[in-house]
This record gives structure tokens, sequence and C-alpha cells, in this order.
């Protein structure tokens, strides 16, 4: 089966501190994963603040540069890409969702601006097409144009400015969407929601899902896979059911513990 | 665009005040077309006359009635400010956004260009450009000279803008939507980026009219074109102050006194109406 | 239809036991804009309670108005937000006083002595351009009439009884890490045993692991000085882990209050149990319900019950009319005219 997406013993090395007191801070350290081509899936990479999970999440979209090991893409080496054409394909086939619904659209501008551009530049769409794009992908989550179309993003809450983007996602048609704890900032009750779209993401368009998160209890709602990171590093990995019900690294045991659950009631 | 503009006189003091000053300078300035003299005549009037009636702002020693000079005056200055503040605008939005968007190499080479002039003395440049174009000396030279040595400043606040904008995340939305850099800078940076050169011209071209004065009462101007300043060379030439001729001098600083006050007040009050806090406050955004 | 609204029945406290008492407490913002006048009716008829020595917890998802509550009860806001009815009153030294009565002097006096806070950003409090023990010093110190070798001691004694090293007073606190952070603010909410502490949202920020040890100080704190708290947090599984009392608030109201336990596990308003019925669990694989739609705008908020546009048991009667918090078990309220009709009132036109 050939791969989809290979991240192959990446690390990310910068230095803090001025000229006196230089210090390397290894953001990402030696972390490998693969996502394969013919089967989607949705991995969930779970960590808390400072354990690399957002870092990794930009160098597979492309926005920062590994300072050791590789990232491939259906083959290709991320850092070999040049020009525009090369960049539109990558991210035809690769889109992201952002954490925070709010910072995500320019709130001086309409929302349904950036569905348009997205339908004219990736899918090729003129003239009429472009509203139907829209409209379809909006559907797949949910919602649909009527509802959008002319709105400004401060009319909107934050579930459903995160559906916009996820539909703004799809209309690219992507193999890979990289979610960069996409529920966080979201209302609890509307969380669920979301993160079962991702499922049906999965299974009917074949999507696969890099989800990036803190939250335990989605990852395992949907999650196929887990990676659980710890300071740049990768702790434990494995099937998300059997990784979340027993796990073994300490950490992973400790991540688990911590978790408040509402039936700690009374 | 109308109703923003009815809205702002209808509600903001500032905007009110500024309005009826500058109103009025620009009405002043509009006279001059209706004007009985051709501003380079001389001695059309009797000289040196106190303001009076018929001479309202008295007349000058050259035989000028003050009057008229001086709406001849305001106009033109306030079209080179006017000018100056423009061109240079342009130049400080493409540097200040496209460097710091881009970054990089192109980021440092502007960067380098952009504090080599911040740190280029204006007014002795200023002087030898006079000095070596003497009589080809023209208005419209002069602006572009002033409009390419006055970006500098604000292209690195603009920068310092676009900077952070870079980073909020509705940037990489529109990249990853397909915009290209051209479209992001403009259609998603520019907005932002308004206030402050809103309020930048406005300084800009209290700058430009404050060393165009400057340079023309010290004669490195084309003196037969009159400004605001080219009346103070005049008026110093024939001594106006020591001879007792002070209406010579007082209404073209009066004048263009109220011109800076009327222009600042309307600055700031479109600012705050520009601004993109006070617009989504307006449009029902999230409360505080 | 009647004069007014039947009144809430207030949870059975003996009037020495109450440390707070907000009555139909109603905090708008106004605003005028270019001619644009709005009101935003952030709180909107909100009674509560408070007994010594209890943790209360309010929950809610956003813009739900639970901040703009606790901060209007520590008469903490300003324009254009302002109060537009309804009374705060705290039990202090044993004297029961209006808040908003008060002159700016007592209220200083008032301020951490008795009535402390801890914020969401420990950096919103803390200098960060002196070391913690003068944080210590400007919030504590004119408050406990003490010299200030004293006062030094005391502060360490704290800290020790609470098991944080006295050390980190000699730190920055950038040189701390969050959670630490985190801790320090709450050691200095506490150091003067306040009679009540407002917690808006202490934990949010911290990871999970942190998070867990701060609320365990956090309790550990609370029954040490036997303090009243608010604590403020969306997180239903924070309340589950320290709140005694909790109360649910949607669209500036207050739908439902009772006992932690029975109103996670026994919720009677609609709100409530769908809010505790979508949260995901670990071993819990029930497919989970969305609910449709968005909070109401606070600007221009539906008639009637608030919750109805997206209730799936809205009836005639919750879009004309908004349904009164009474009583459906021990100390448990609800507003609901469908699940906690207030049968007992026979208010006319109340058809349930």
């Amino acid at each position: 089966m050939s791969a989809l997406l290979e991240v192959d013993h990446v690390g990310m090395t910068y230095l803090v501190g001025g000229l006196l007191n230089r210090r390397v801070v290894r953001a990402v350290d030696d972390v490998s994963l693969r996502l394969e081509a013919e089967k989607p899936e949705i991995l969930a990479v779970i960590g808390e603040s400072g354990s690399g999970k957002t870092t990794l999440a930009r160098m597979i979209l492309n926005l920062a540069r590994p300072t050791d090991g590789a990232i491939r893409f259906r083959g290709a080496d991320l850092a070999r890409l040049r020009g525009r054409r090369a960049n539109m394909d990558f991210m035809r086939a690769v889109q992201p969702i952002f954490q925070n619904p709010f910072e995500a659209f320019n709130s001086l501008k309409r929302l349904d601006r950036y569905l348009f551009i997205t339908a004219r530049r990736f899918a090729g769409a003129r003239g009429t097409e472009i509203a139907a794009h829209a409209d379809r992908a909006l559907r797949k989550v949910g919602l649909s144009l009527a509802e959008v179309q002319g709105r400004f993003p401060h009319e909107l809450s934050g579930g459903q400015l995160q559906r916009i983007a996820i539909a703004r996602a799809l209309i690219s048609s992507p193999r890979l969407i990289v979610a960069d704890e996409p529920v966080s900032m979201v209302d609890a009750s509307l969380r669920m929601a979301i993160v079962s779209l991702f499922r049906s993401l999965r299974d009917e368009l074949k999507v696969s899902i890099l989800y990036i998160t803190h939250d335990l209890a989605t990852a395992w709602t949907v999650a196929d896979r887990v990676l659980i990171m710890q300071r740049g590093r990768a702790v434990e990995s494995g099937d998300a059911r059997a990784v979340l019900a027993h796990p073994q690294h300490p950490y992973s045991r400790l991540l688990k513990d911590s978790v408040l659950s509402p039936e700690d009631a009374g | 665009m109308l109703t923003v503009l009815r809205d702002l006189f209808r509600y903001r003091f500032e905007f009110r005040l500024g309005a009826i000053l500058t109103g009025c300078i620009v009405a002043f300035a509009a006279l001059s077309f209706v004007s009985p003299y051709p501003p380079q005549d001389q001695f059309v009037v009797p000289p040196d006359l106190p303001p009076s009636s018929p001479y309202w702002f008295g007349t000058t020693s050259r035989g000028q009635e003050v009057f008229w000079q001086l709406s001849f005056a305001i106009r033109n200055t306030m079209l080179f400010g006017f000018a100056v503040a423009i061109l240079s605008r342009l130049i400080a939005v493409a540097v200040g956004l496209w460097s710091g968007y881009r970054g990089g190499l192109a980021d440092r080479v502007l960067m380098s260009l952009n504090d080599t002039f911040i740190v280029i003395p204006l007014f002795p440049l200023l002087v030898l450009f006079y000095f070596v174009l003497r009589d080809n000396m023209s208005w419209p030279l002069l602006a572009l000279a002033m409009a390419s040595l006055g970006w500098a400043y604000d292209a690195r606040l603009i920068r310092a803008v676009a900077l952070s904008l870079k980073t909020r995340e509705f940037t990489q939305q529109g990249v990853f939507s397909g915009m290209r850099a051209s479209e992001i800078v403009t259609q998603e940076h520019l907005p932002y980026v308004l206030p402050i050169v809103f309020y930048t011209t406005m300084n800009n071209m209290t700058w430009s009219i404050g060393l165009e004065v400057t340079l023309s009462v010290l004669g490195f101007t084309n003196i037969d074109t009159p400004t605001v300043g080219v009346m103070i060379y005049w008026a110093n030439q024939h001594t106006a102050l020591v001879a007792g001729i002070w209406w010579w001098i007082a209404f073209p600083v009066l004048f263009v006194v109220i011109l800076f006050i009327g222009l600042f007040l309307l600055a700031v009050a479109m600012n705050e109406y520009i601004d993109p806090r006070s617009r989504l406050a307006r449009m029902g955004g999230a409360t505080p | 239809m009647s004069a007014g609204a039947p009144q809430p029945h207030a949870v059975p406290q003996a009037q020495d036991e109450r440390v707070l008492a907000v009555s139909d407490l109603r905090a708008w913002y106004q605003t005028r804009h270019f001619g644009v006048s709005r009101e935003v009716r952030a709180v909107d008829g909100v009674s509560l309670q408070v007994a010594r020595g209890e943790i209360y917890g309010l929950a809610g998802e956003s813009s739900c108005g639970k901040s703009t509550l606790v901060k209007t009860i520590a008469r903490a806001i300003r324009p254009p937000l302002h109060v537009v009815g309804g009374t705060v009153r705290f039990r202090f030294a044993g004297r029961e006083r209006d808040i908003y009565a008060l002159s700016q002097a007592e209220l200083a006096r008032m301020r951490w002595r008795h009535l402390s806070y801890i914020l969401q950003g420990s950096m919103n409090v803390l200098n960060p351009v002196r070391r913690v023990r003068q944080s210590f010093v400007d919030f504590a110190y004119p408050h406990l009439d003490q010299p200030m070798p004293e006062f030094l001691a005391l502060v360490e004694a704290h800290l020790a009884r609470i098991r944080l090293d006295p050390a980190v007073l000699d730190s920055y606190p950038h040189a701390l890490s969050g959670g630490m952070r985190q801790r320090v603010t709450i050691a200095l909410a506490s150091v003067c045993r306040p009679d009540f502490i407002i917690a808006d949202e202490p934990t949010t920020a911290l990871d999970v692991v942190v998070q867990k040890d701060v609320l365990g100080m956090l309790r550990a704190v609370q029954r040490e000085i036997r303090s009243s708290m608010i604590l403020v947090t969306h997180d239903i599984g924070v309340h589950a882990h320290v709140a005694d009392r909790i109360g649910i608030m949607y669209a500036g109201r207050l739908v439902e209050e009772g006992p932690t336990r029975d109103v996670l596990r026994k919720a009677r308003h609609p709100y409530t149990a769908h809010l505790v019925a979508s949260l995901p669990r670990i071993g819990d694989d029930t497919p989970k319900q969305s609910l449709e739609g968005a909070p109401p705008n606070l600007a221009d908020p539906p008639p009637g019950c608030r919750f109805h546009p997206r209730c799936p048991l809205a009836t005639d009667i919750c879009r004309k009319e908004a349904p009164p918090l009474i009583d459906v078990a021990a100390a448990h309220r609800a507003a609901c005219w469908v699940t906690a009709p207030p049968a007992q009132h026979a208010a006319p036109g109340a058809a349930a």
C-alpha cells in the first residue's frame, strides 16, 4: 500500500535566549507516523501544551520546515515543493482547520468570500458553479449557502464558524485534513456534533484526518489510532481504543487519570 | 458613503468642527477661481493699506490684495500638501505591507532602503535640490521629491501591523483558500492598516506644508507662484513686520493654522470610525 | 396575566448561614454608537444564594452571562455595563450589606479581606516586573494590620500550610510555570482568609494534568479557611469534581440549580439534560445527540422561555411566558413549564 503521509523521524530544534544564555529547544524530537492512501482514517495526536503537537501540525501543512527528518506527502518530500503550481497542488490535497473559529475568518469580511475563492482556485469553478460548490460543501456539514451568504463572522457562534471552516476545507476534495484543536474553543455541547462530522468525512468522503487535541474523551469517540506526545517525543501510539482503555506508558496513564468526568460528582 | 458622513457630522463633535473649519478654508481657496486679479500681477491696488473696506485683509507692499493672494496661496499650498501626502502614502503602504508579509530577503532589502531614507537629512537635501535645479524647479517636481523622502517612517509602522496580521489565523485561511500574496495583502490586511494610513496622511500633510513654508520663506522654491510660504517670503523681503504691515503675515499664518486644526480634527474623527474595533462594535460584534 | 411572576422559592437557609444573596439581578450593556442604541441583557433576572463554607459552581456555555454575573456580584463592572435592577447582599462579620450601597472606602476595606477573587489569567493579577512577594504586600498587607516582618511570616506560614514552597516569594512570575502561577494566585486570594472567594475559570488555561492538581489545592484551601466560593467554568467535569451545588445559566438566566450530583444525574431542565448528555466520556459508546441552533442574541432575546427555539419539548406557553425557577426536589430548582410546572401556584393563564 502506498503512503498518503509519511512523517519520517522528524524533529524541530530551535535556539532561544540572547547572546549570553543560549538554550536549545527541541519542540519535536524524532517523531514518525504514517497514513495509508487506500485506507482513510482518523489519527488523533494527543498532548498538552509544549508537547510539540502544534509544531508537528504546522510542519505537515508545510508552514514550517523540520530541522531533522523528512515529511513526504504522496511520496513527494515537502521540502522540495517549489513554485506556485506545486504549492497549489499540495494545498488542494491537504487542508487545515484551525483552533480559534473566531480568528479563522477576517472579522471585517463576509464569510462566503472564502468559500467562493476556494471554489475558484482549487475546484476550478466558474460563474454559477461557484455558489453550487459552496452550497454542496456547506450541506455536508449540516448548513446551507442560504444561511451563510452575506454574513459576517460575529453573527454566528463558534460551532457554526468551525463548521464553515470545515466546509471550506472540503471544497477542494482534499485527501488529508489537519485539524489543530478544532473544538477546544467550541462550546462543550456542540463539540460532539463537530467531531462526529469527522467520522462521516472519513467514511463517506474518504478523507483522512489528523486530529490534534488535548482532549482524550473526544479522541476516544472518533479516532482510529492515537499518538500521544510529551515534550516533543512520541511516548505511545497504536489503536485508539486499546491505548485509551489500557494505557501503558506512565505519562499516558497520568493523562487518563487526570481527566475529570461528570461522573465524579457526589 | 453619504450616510456615513452624515452620521459622523451629526454625532461626532470633532468631525463637525473639523469639517466646518476645513470646509471654510476650502471654500476660501475655491474663491481663487473668481479672483479679479491674476496672482502674478503687481500694483493692481494701492499698496500698504490696512484691513478695511473694500480691502478686507489689507494690501501688500507689492500692490496686491491680501485677500485674493491668500486664496491662491491656500489653494496651492493645500494642493501641494495633498499631492505629497497621497504619493508618499502609496509608497509607504506598498513597502510596509509587502515587506511585512513577505519577510525574508524582500523585507531586509526594503527595510535597509527604508532606514536609509529615515536617516537622510531632508532639509539640506531639498536645499541642494533647489540649487541644482534653480530655474527648472517646479512645484510638481518638488512634490515628487518630498514624497520620495516622506514615506520611510510610516512604512515601518505599517510593516509592524502587517507582521502581526501575518500571524493571525485568517491569513493562513486565505493562503489555503488559494489567495495569492498580493490578494491577501490588499484584501485581508489593508482594511486593518487604513486607520494608520489615514492618521499618517494628516501628519504627512502638515509635515509637507510646514517644510514647504520653510523652504519658501527662505526662498528655496519657485517664488513666482503664490503659496503661503511664498507670501511670507515676500513679506520678509519687504520687511513687512518692521514696516508695521502685520496683516501681510498674520492672515496667511492664521489660515494655515485653521487648516491644520481642521484637518487634525477630521483625521481623529475618521480614524475612530474606520478603526476595525469600533466598526465591529457598531456592527454588533462581540460585546466586551 | 398575573401582575408579576410567582416568587421563586429560595433555598431554605438560616439567615446567618447565608453569605451571599443575589435577588433578581439585572445587568445590561447599554451602548449608543453613532445614533444606534443597543441593549444587551447579559444578566436578566438572576436570584441565588450561597451558604457559608459552600462551593457554588456556575456553569454555562459561551455568552450565557456567567462571567458578567460574577463581575456584577463583585461590583467590578464599568459602563457600558450597568446594573438595571436587583440587589447583591453580602453577609460579612455578622452584618448583611448591599455591595452597591457601599462607599468607595468601605468597598476597598472589604476587598481582599472579605471578598477576594481568582482570575483565569494569573498574569492579570501578578505584577510581571516585581517579585511575587511584592504582590502579596500590595494586595494583603493593607488589610492584615501587622508590621511587615510579622506579615511576611504569616504569608510564609500560609504557603507552607497549603504546601507551596515559600521560595516562590522570591521569584518573578514569568519564571514560574502556568500551574505554579495559578497556585500562587490561589494562595494570594486566600491569605487574608476571606469570607468569600470568586473564582472565574481558574483552571481553564491549564493543562489537564496540572488542572487536577490545582483544583485539588483549591478545594483544600477552601476547606481550610472555610470560605464560600463561586466557581465559574464551562467545564462540567470541573464542577463535578469540586462544586457542592451547581447553577446552570442560559442566555442570562438561571435555568437549573441544586446539589451537583442531583443536577448532573437527574437533570430536570432540557438544556441541562442535553448539556450533560452531550459530553463525551472514555469508555462510553452511546451516540451523542446534537442540539440545533445557537444561543439567542441577547440584544433581542426570544419572548417567553429563552431556550424554546431549540427545545424539543417546547409548547405554546413556552413561547409566550418565561417559566419561573421553582423547587422540584430538596434544594433543587428548575425553570421549565414542561418538566417543572408550577402546579402549586395555579397562577392565572399558566396552563402547563
